[in-house]
């Protein structure tokens, strides 16, 4: 149980430069959970904090000891790999207690822990297996497992759920939460699914090329994206994102459709501005099949171009100036391609971003 | 039916591979327990009458002939100088093919390739130069200078087996025991080297043999009971006029028969080694 300080961490390979001065604080007990696109440092960022990888330049601190230069063993830190690193030779029950019997810690207290950890993890039955009979679930349990075993101050997740499968991984998901809160410790937790990213994070920090975009709560980053690829990459469908410009408090799109600015933007753009129009499918929904109040709907005509269903809702798919939309449709009817509907839009639910930096705009 | 004939005539190719194969060295076993005449008969004698021991008596200097070999010596000889030189061959060998499977370093690649063509390089070829070096070195006749030769010869082979078994293995497999509590050192030799272990047994059992069975170089550098091996032993029973067949088939299988027992014992981590595939996750 410790906080964790990131205060300017540098990573470079040569010259090539893959995390660029990040700078982060997280609480003791807090689930922090690192998501970007692949490529984006946050593997790195997490195998620094371990120890694997050496830092550039910076400072991290785990409780009141700076590691800089301590080997991962002293840092008193455990690991869940992607591929589980579970070690091929040894049983369940010796991969559970090999951080202990290298620690020497007495038989009577290994044998103790390995039980209560493998009790926490419902793998009880497994202990004299080899890691070769499991099923990948298993596997993913006897790696947290020996996560627990030691008590550590911190967790690490390397993307542990992405080689299980998709039913699968929201059981995991679930368990990984729960463990959380039974165990209760600093977790840092790495994925490219901002789906995990949302449900199991206490706080998300979304990177990209090296450098932290966001911090913050899954709500607050999902309502408030700082910029638009914080806004593209977080939620599901992504973000609809049209160009525009700025015409008496209106955005006018390329073909010269109007959709009003958000109440709480007005004045806040200048005529002529250059923005993105941003737009979550959920605000934007075919008339009558719609969650959007009359008072704060902007209507629109559009042609659709297909539907998909998603079961309680479906997605249809139509476009702005050319632009793919995507919109959800509440108590769905079948939709046929090239459909004329009214499409009523939450106004005041959309965002703005800078044309050229795509920062948000007001927020 | 069709079946049945290419089963029956790949039973008798395997048959023929195999006799090809076999005889000759069946037939150096078999000529070890019989007398000269015997093996030199025309017509061949196949079916040996009588085996004994006498090729073996005489070789010790226990029997009525007295021609005797310091077989003994040149037994301790080939043992202390194929084991010495197989412990350092792997020893250096295993820390390089680990350095090759897992680090980064400049000419790597050349390096290695260098190494590989190395073996393309025939023994004998060297040995000239070698047999300069070595003697205003003043380590000709001395089991140090042919251990050297072959820890060589060996380190090449060691490191591309053992190379192979490396990458095999997961490189988050040490990282994780680092994290658990292991210093770089006991991650490589509690998980590592465990798990690369039937690929070093391997390059051991090919390196052990290398020596074991090395003739050229070692007629070149030896020259008495100091550090004259085996095979080259073997040449004691050639004279002028005569050919002791009996006696170099007698002493060929005490050549043959360590190296068999050898490879017996190391065979099944060999056959483990090859079946460990299934172990990422």
């Amino acid at each position: 149980m410790a906080s964790i300080e990131l205060a300017n961490i540098i990573k470079r390979y040569g010259n090539l430069e893959v995390v660029c001065g990040i700078n982060l604080a997280i609480d003791h007990n807090e689930f922090i959970v690192l998501v970007g696109p692949s490529g984006c440092g946050k593997s790195t960022t997490l195998r620094m904090i371990a120890g694997l990888e050496e830092i550039s330049a910076g400072k991290i601190s785990i409780g009141d000891t700076v590691v800089n230069n301590l080997p991962p063993r002293k840092r008193n830190v455990s690991m869940v790999f992607q591929n589980y690193a579970l070690y091929p030779h040894m049983t369940v029950a010796q991969n559970l207690g090999f951080g202990l019997v290298i620690a020497k810690q007495p038989e009577d207290v290994v044998e103790a822990r390995v039980k209560e950890a493998a009790s926490i993890l419902g793998i009880e039955k497994m202990l004299e297996r080899i890691p070769a009979e499991l099923s990948g679930g298993e596997r993913q349990r006897v790696a947290m497992g020996r996560a627990i075993v030691r008590h550590p101050q911190v967790f690490l997740f390397d993307e542990p759920l992405s080689n299980l499968d998709a039913k699968l991984r929201v059981l995991m998901r679930t368990e990984i939460k729960k463990l959380h809160q039974q165990v209760k410790t600093t977790v840092v937790y790495v994925t490219h699914d901002q789906v995990e990213a949302m449900t199991l994070a206490d706080r998300m920090v979304v990177m990209k090329d090296g450098r932290i975009e966001q911090v913050g709560t899954p709500m607050e980053i999902f309502s408030h994206p700082v910029n638009a690829f914080v806004a593209s990459f977080i939620g599901s469908p992504p973000m609809n994102q049209i160009p525009g410009q700025i015409v008496a408090n209106q955005v006018r799109f390329a073909d010269g459709t109007e959709v009003p600015v958000p109440a709480r933007l007005v004045g806040k753009v200048t005529e002529g501005e250059r923005v993105i129009y941003g737009l979550r499918a959920d605000d934007i929904a075919p008339e009558g099949h719609s969650m959007t109040k009359a008072q704060s709907a902007a209507k629109l005509q559009l042609r659709t171009v297909l539907s998909e269903s998603l079961g309680a809702e479906s997605l249809v798919f139509t476009e702005i100036s050319g632009q793919e939309i995507q919109a959800k449709m509440f108590h769905p009817r079948p939709v046929v391609p090239n459909e004329q509907m009214t499409f009523l839009i939450d106004k005041d639910k959309a965002h703005l971003f800078n044309a050229q930096s795509g920062e948000a705009l007001g927020d | 039916m069709n079946r049945n004939v290419s089963k029956v005539l790949s039973w008798i190719a395997t048959f023929l591979l195999m006799m090809v194969m076999c005889v000759p060295g069946l037939w150096v076993v078999l000529s070890a327990f019989r007398p000269n005449r015997e093996i030199l008969a025309k017509p061949a004698i196949w079916w040996p009458e009588k085996l004994s021991l006498d090729n073996f008596r005489t070789m010790f200097g226990l029997g009525d002939e007295q021609v005797a070999i310091p077989v003994a010596d040149y037994f301790s000889n080939s043992m202390i100088i194929a084991l010495t030189s197989t412990v350092i061959a792997l020893a250096i060998g295993t820390a390089g093919g680990y350095s090759f499977a897992r680090f980064r370093f400049p000419i790597k690649n050349g390096l290695f390739l260098g190494l590989m063509l190395s073996r393309a390089v025939p023994g004998i070829a060297l040995s000239l130069p070698v047999f300069i070096l070595w003697s205003k070195l003043g380590i000709i006749d001395a089991k140090f200078g042919l251990i050297v030769v072959y820890v060589a010869l060996n380190i090449p082979f060691t490191i591309w087996l053992t190379d192979g078994f490396f990458r095999q293995i997961p490189k988050e497999l040490s990282e994780a025991a680092q994290v658990d509590g292991c210093t770089r050192w006991q991650a490589f030799w509690k998980i590592e080297f465990k798990l690369a272990g039937p690929g070093v047994a391997a390059a051991g059992v090919f390196a052990f043999l290398t020596s074991w069975n090395e003739y050229a170089l070692a007629s070149q550098l030896t020259r008495s009971t100091d550090s004259k091996t085996l095979p080259v032993g073997l040449m004691d029973f050639t004279s002028q006029f005569t050919l002791d067949w009996a006696g170099m088939c007698a002493m060929a299988v005490i050549i043959i028969v360590p190296a068999l027992v050898l490879t017996y014992i190391v065979q099944k981590h060999l056959i483990a080694g090859l079946s460990f595939g299934g172990m990422k996750g």
